[in-house]
């Protein structure tokens, strides 16, 4: 053979080579401590849940999920790295392994959940569908809306709900579909569309965004069960209790009175279940990989569920919505927050 | 001597051997890689308990649409959504081609012309077009343009013929009675102008006089079918969308819609790559040497004669092949409605249907797939047509 076929096999066998070395994968909690933070799916902008403020600083509940799953894992909430994502891309990045998890006020379905490789954790918001009109359309029940032309953002489950609303209700309507929330709003806003539809909270995050809010109004009707929580990759089982416990630790801290204000304080509790929370007892740190620490890190740094709520979401935040009577309150408050035994 | 004829024998069948075996490793090295990606994925899908397949293609979609030429709601098949998304593509596709070929046409020839202002208006238009970013010119028309139109309850209504508002634009849609007759009127002023082509040809060639042809064609494409119209009791009606109010909510229903994501996109598409074809016509007419004009003026052919039956068809030679490529790009850009909502292929199939079944890799193939069949049909077309002009040598 001559010199140059040698060159030629030889960069052939190189290439192979460097193929053949992408096989591997270790776990995401051994990734994530490696790196020295969380990446996290976040929304393109939906107040209250995950948005950023003008300095770049991200907040909401859905944020504040990252940050109790940060706190768990590495012991600081603010080791978080967001990435902004629509709807329509949210799965295959998150199934891609860009990033570790995806906290962007995503519908948990049978068909997302089997179907797609990935792993619903829990639910840390309870939605429902609502729509938005003009006051000035007049309309005071959904059930009026005919000949209407609907902005939606595609590629969720929104979408879907939309069609099955109408069609239930012999209803014409034309559905004006957009890759962003931020340009399904806009739409709405200029006029494009008499109508927009989305989970009830994004109805109260948006009208805060339009030109004139108090022109606009939500009507009554809930049309559809949005049970809105963080998702994983489902080939991680570890990784995914971690995530999940780290939801159920908030909503379990609320429930025996812990906050992240009078967590010290209560490291002289007699109360075992407290104690087990903090890791004064027991070892759920160990069976989830993480120190015993997890649980209190997440508390102190993040909070309970109660104050994450108020704080993002609640009655004296610009989406108002009011925590009694909504099924996102404690079950012993008439709710259907229930966290398993932390132990 | 013998002996060296042997061995040079041997060497040519060595060298064969030399250019064959690298060529053959290729061809394996390449399948194997095409093995290994198939593969990879599929192990990684079964790992990840991904399901795949393609039967999604006949389960009901679930969602609508608000633009399509063929009836579909969500309750036909993702199939179905592929097919209203691929002839959405194609529409905007055909009309930007066509309208981008016109203006690049009449935009190349004022870049000669001998008018000072046509000319640098129409070199104002080539560089203004081509030197933006498409997508940002897509913008352009939808967000400032057609955005910023009035609201449906006050609505333009010009010439009570166009309705135009901040939804869309409305034209009456034309219902016919007899239609039949007017297409019989068609295809009667269509055998009728072949008739006049061939006998104006003879002419020529025995006389050397001509018919007016394309002036006559006109005439026969107008005056047959309403001659043939009028035989045929053929009706027509304008049916003008009409206001329909409920409660505080204004909708016109009816007429033949366009929609302002469509607009946008059409606009944007035919501006930008016109000047790109103007640009192709000027280098074509100016590719012809002078002594083509000058030989056509001596032998007594006006301006638009020489242009028509000297210039055009030699330009044609070197304005079709870049030209195809513009045509290409074209309906490759009109995935670029994503931005703003047009449901094309890319965005009804590629990004709906994906996020709504999970199924990427399936669904990316298919439409890669599919732009790649209507690039090389185009390409097809073209290639066909370029050697039908080209130059025949004897």
């Amino acid at each position: 053979m001559s010199k140059n076929m040698f060159k030629f096999f030889g960069s052939l066998a190189l290439f192979a080579f460097v193929l053949s070395g992408t096989a591997v994968k270790a776990g995401t909690k051994e990734d994530v401590t490696k790196k020295g933070s969380v990446s996290c799916g976040v929304s393109q902008g939906v107040p209250g849940f995950s948005n950023a403020d003008a300095s770049g600083k991200w907040s909401g509940i859905d944020v504040d999920m990252c940050r109790a799953v940060a706190a768990a894992v590495l012991g600081d909430a603010n080791k978080v790295k967001y990435q902004p994502l629509s709807a329509k891309d949210r799965f295959e990045v998150l199934k891609s392994g860009q990033i570790d998890m995806l906290s962007r006020n995503t519908t948990w379905t049978l068909s997302r959940d089997a179907g797609l490789g990935l792993e619903f954790v829990g639910t840390n918001f309870y939605d429902g569908q609502g729509f938005i009109v003009r006051k000035a359309a007049k309309v005071n029940t959904a059930k009026k809306l005919n000949n209407v032309k609907v902005c939606v953002e595609t590629g969720t489950t929104t979408e879907l709900n939309l069609r099955d609303y109408f069609k239930a209700n012999k209803l014409k309507y034309e559905a004006v579909s957009f890759t962003k929330a931020d340009e399904a709003v806009a739409a709405y806003d200029a006029g494009r569309c008499d109508v927009y539809t989305t989970d009830k909270s994004g109805l109260a995050a948006q009208r805060t965004k339009m030109k004139n809010p108090g022109e606009h109004t939500v009507l009554p009707e809930t049309i559809s069960k949005e049970p809105l929580g963080p998702v994983v990759r489902g080939n991680d089982q570890n990784w995914k209790d971690i995530a999940a416990w780290s939801l159920y630790v908030m909503i379990e801290a609320e429930e025996l009175g812990v906050s992240s204000k009078n967590i010290d304080s209560m490291k002289s509790t007699d109360n075992p279940n407290i104690k087990r929370l903090l890791g004064l007892e027991g070892d759920t740190g160990k069976s989830l990989g993480l120190s015993n620490t997890w649980a209190y890190n997440i508390i102190k740094q993040v909070g309970n569920y109660g104050e994450v709520y108020e704080k993002n979401v609640g009655a004296n935040t610009p989406l108002g919505l009011a925590r009694n009577g909504s099924p996102n309150q404690l079950w012993s408050k008439g709710g259907i927050l229930y966290a398993p035994p932390v132990r | 001597m013998k002996k060296l004829s042997n061995f040079k024998n041997n060497l040519s069948k060595n060298l064969q051997w030399q250019n064959f075996l690298p060529q053959f490793f290729l061809l394996l090295f390449f399948c194997l890689l095409i093995f290994y990606f198939t593969r990879n994925a599929q192990i990684n899908l079964l790992a990840r308990n991904i399901t795949s397949g393609f039967d999604f293609l006949s389960t009901n979609s679930g969602f609508d649409v608000q633009f399509s030429l063929i009836p579909y709601d969500g309750s036909f098949s993702f199939g179905r959504a592929y097919l209203v998304g691929l002839l959405n593509t194609l529409l905007v596709s055909f009309f930007g081609i066509i309208f981008a070929s016109i203006l690049g046409f009449i935009i190349g020839i004022s870049r000669l012309s001998e008018n000072l202002l046509l000319s640098k208006l129409s070199l104002f238009y080539v560089e203004l077009f081509r030197n933006l970013p498409l997508i940002l010119q897509i913008f352009f028309w939808y967000f400032v343009v057609l955005r910023n139109l009035p609201s449906t309850e006050k609505s333009l209504i010009l010439l009570n013929f166009l309705i135009v508002n901040v939804q869309g634009f409305y034209f009456p849609k034309f219902i016919f009675t007899n239609f039949p007759f007017v297409l019989y009127g068609i295809i009667f002023a269509i055998l009728t102008i072949f008739l006049v082509k061939y006998y104006s040809n003879k002419m020529f060639y025995n006389t050397g006089k001509y018919l007016p042809v394309f002036k006559l064609s006109l005439v026969f494409l107008i005056l047959f079918p309403l001659i043939f119209s009028f035989l045929g009791n053929v009706g027509l009606k304008f049916e003008q969308a009409k206001l329909i109010q409920n409660f505080g909510i204004f909708n016109y229903v009816g007429g033949v819609k366009l929609v302002p994501e469509f607009l946008a996109l059409l606009f944007a598409l035919s501006l930008y790559t016109s000047a790109f074809i103007a640009e192709n016509v000027r280098a074509g007419i100016l590719s012809i040497s002078k002594g083509q004009k000058e030989a056509a003026k001596s032998i007594g052919l006006n301006n638009s004669l020489s242009l028509k039956l000297i210039i055009i068809p030699q330009a044609l030679r070197v304005i079709i092949p870049p030209t195809t490529n513009q045509f290409l790009n074209l309906v490759k850009n009109s995935s670029l409605a994503a931005g703003i909502g047009y449901p094309d292929l890319t965005s009804v199939f590629a990004g709906t249907s994906l996020s709504q079944t999970g199924k990427a890799i399936e669904i990316i193939f298919i439409v890669m797939m599919t732009y790649l069949s209507i690039s090389l049909f185009i390409s097809l077309i073209l290639n066909w047509y370029n050697k039908k002009i080209a130059f025949i040598s004897k």
